[in-house]
């Protein structure tokens, strides 16, 4: 193992899954530094959402494995993952769409509230003192995307882009080593991408975590990616800094489509 | 000191009960209670517990559980046990009705148990199916159990009376599809309504805390949850163990308010009944099945001469509520009242 993979937050080697006969995933090699902010691109159906499925555990990879900071993930249920540092947002957004924007984050903090069922039936002190800590750390989080006044509006009443930030907030609430965003700027005007772009900075310098994002909106992954990794057919076909990824042929072509071969 | 919404809610909820008991308190006192309405009150005070214990499974957990009354009876016939073999060595009868009514909630609890440990594992419907089994299964086995007690201790047995050896002091408690007869009415109007006091709270403390939340999560989106670190079977559990070990307590509390308690009378039409409850006062809104619960109760006693036409207007009446629930005009204009009266609150403060 190399000096950078063993600084690195995450590894993975020769990650693959299949589907029935489909390979979806293959020989899928990367390592993410633990303060990179990296972009995972790729034309539609190249098997994005699906590496980032792979890593949460959602689905278990046919195989190679998953090192997380430097522990296999291999036995590990989705929620074992996410106690050991891995949080993401969801391209199709899945929020508790009948609770509260304050509820939603506070879910994202069940395993930093430290209070049992008991405390919490009988209104013990543990009850009164955590509780009134986890709403300090709510309105703290959700400050960062100014959302502080929005802590007792329903989820699904919030504004598209609101929505897709509370998603972050609700990721960021697990305390996670490695954020995983998928397509955090869809849908959003160019002003939010802005905007947007500036917070995931933030976030990465303040929290000091990792990032790993899949976005179509090129300038935002050209703007703030240090890294980028280029997918097609679940394969990497070029991984290198945005300038080269700009500049790499086989890139172009999986965007743009190649000339075709001549029998 | 601003209260926060669901704080209102639940104080509203204990009002609601201690108002029902103090109305029914004054009318006792002025002889304006009905025999037949007064035989009402613990049936009354069962069924609400039960519409709030399967309300925390359908409502907060989001799973159907169509085999409560499976949960009711094995905690009615734990309980009368209890309070017949105990009638010697506890000879107070508020005592022996805590007692029963614990052993009732932590049997039904148990029962809990084994159902939840394999079905909540998956997901889907197969809670659904499992309990509609289990209620059936529960009635049957109970309909062939006897149970005796003499001054060796308890005897059971799944054949007759004749073989559970009885000694000559002995006493059947249980007998078979006649049920436990014979049982010494323990439960009181003023003991049901401390326990329902106490569901109200552990019902509600439970949901408006971190555990509550999580439960409400995995209900909302299952795979945002896990993704959060919301552990899913577990919390599936604890909301669906809470609602059976409360059923228990509901079963025993109803069953030693009569002498004579069949099996039959916790079958597949209990279960819904209880389910149409919670669905008429609104799937996950405490307040509602406190009051359909009594409502639904009390009703076809004041109206006897329709009784015969009871699960017709039941039908007809959830069908629709069903539409208005389901018609976004209805909805919107629902909505609409919520939001001026949210609007006027917020004027007054």
């Amino acid at each position: 193992m190399s000096k950078e993979q063993q600084d690195a937050i995450l590894v993975t080697s020769h990650l693959g899954i299949d589907f029935g006969g489909l390979t979806a995933v293959d020989e899928f090699n990367i390592s993410i530094a633990p303060d990179e902010i990296k972009g995972l691109i790729g034309p539609n159906g190249a098997g994005k959402t699906t590496i980032f499925n792979l890593l949460t555990k959602v689905y278990q990879p046919s195989r190679g494995r998953i090192l997380l900071d430097g522990k296999d993930t291999r036995s590990m249920s989705p929620v074992q993952v996410n106690h050991a540092g891995i949080a993401r947002t969801f391209q199709n957004i899945r929020l508790f769409d009948k609770l509260t924007v304050e509820e939603n984050v506070r879910i994202g903090l069940h395993a930093h509230v430290k209070y049992g069922m008991f405390s919490g039936i009988f209104r013990l002190p543990a009850f009164w003192k955590e509780e009134k800590r986890a709403h300090e750390r709510t309105l703290e989080l959700l400050d960062i995307f100014g959302m502080a006044d929005m802590a007792g509006v329903r989820a699904d009443s919030l504004p598209y882009g609101a929505q897709r930030r509370l998603e972050i907030v609700r990721a960021l609430a697990t305390e996670p080593k490695l954020l995983l965003l998928d397509e955090p700027a869809a849908g959003m005007n160019p002003s939010e991408t802005e905007e947007l772009m500036k917070n995931i900075r933030k976030i990465r310098d303040e929290f000091k975590i990792a990032v790993m994002l899949i976005e179509h909106d090129m300038n935002l992954v050209m703007g703030i990616c240090e890294n980028i990794v280029v997918v097609n057919f679940g394969k990497i076909i070029a991984e290198g800094t945005p300038t080269e990824i700009q500049n790499n042929p086989q890139v172009i072509e999986a965007y743009l489509g190649g000339r075709k071969e001549e029998n | 000191m601003k209260l926060k919404k669901h704080t209102k809610i639940s104080f509203l909820n204990y009002g609601i009960v201690i108002l029902f008991f103090i109305v029914v308190q004054i009318l006792a006192s002025g002889g304006m209670l009905t025999n037949s309405l007064r035989g009402q009150l613990i049936p009354i005070l069962s069924y609400v517990i039960m519409a709030l214990a399967l309300n925390l499974v359908v409502g907060i957990s989001g799973e159907l559980s169509l085999g409560h009354a499976g949960f009711m009876s094995v905690g009615a016939f734990s309980g009368v046990v209890v309070s017949m073999s105990l009638a010697g060595s506890i000879p107070d009868p508020t005592l022996r009705l805590f007692c029963a009514i614990l052993v009732g909630a932590l049997f039904a609890g148990i029962a809990g148990v084994l159902i939840g440990i394999p079905v909540l594992r998956l997901n889907g419907d197969y809670l659904a199916i499992v309990t509609l089994a289990f209620g059936e299964i529960i009635k049957n086995v109970l309909n062939c159990l006897y149970v005796g007690v003499d001054g060796s201790g308890l005897h059971m047995s799944f054949k007759d009376t004749a073989s559970l050896g009885l000694a000559a002091d002995g006493k059947v408690l249980i007998n078979g599809p006649m049920g436990a007869t014979g049982v010494t009415k323990i439960s009181t109007f003023m003991g049901g309504t401390i326990l329902l006091i106490i569901v109200l709270v552990i019902i509600q403390n439970l949901v408006n805390s971190r555990t509550g939340l999580a439960i409400m999560a995995i209900r909302d989106n299952r795979i945002a949850a896990e993704a959060s670190g919301v552990p899913v079977t577990r919390h599936k559990m604890i909301a669906f163990v809470t609602s059976a070990a409360i059923a228990g307590a509901a079963g025993a509390l109803y069953a030693l308010n009569y002498s004579t308690i069949a099996p039959k009378k916790f079958d597949f039409n209990t279960s819904i009944l209880i389910l149409v409850f919670v669905v008429l006062g609104g799937i996950g809104n405490m307040t509602g099945s406190i009051i359909a619960a009594a409502l639904l109760t009390i009703l076809p006693e004041l109206l006897r001469k329709f009784a015969d036409y009871r699960m017709l207007i039941y039908a007809i009446v959830l069908i629709l509520v069903m539409i208005a629930g389901n018609n976004p005009r209805i909805r919107s204009f629902l909505d609409g009242i919520g939001k001026k009266a949210k609007k006027e609150g917020a004027g007054n403060e």
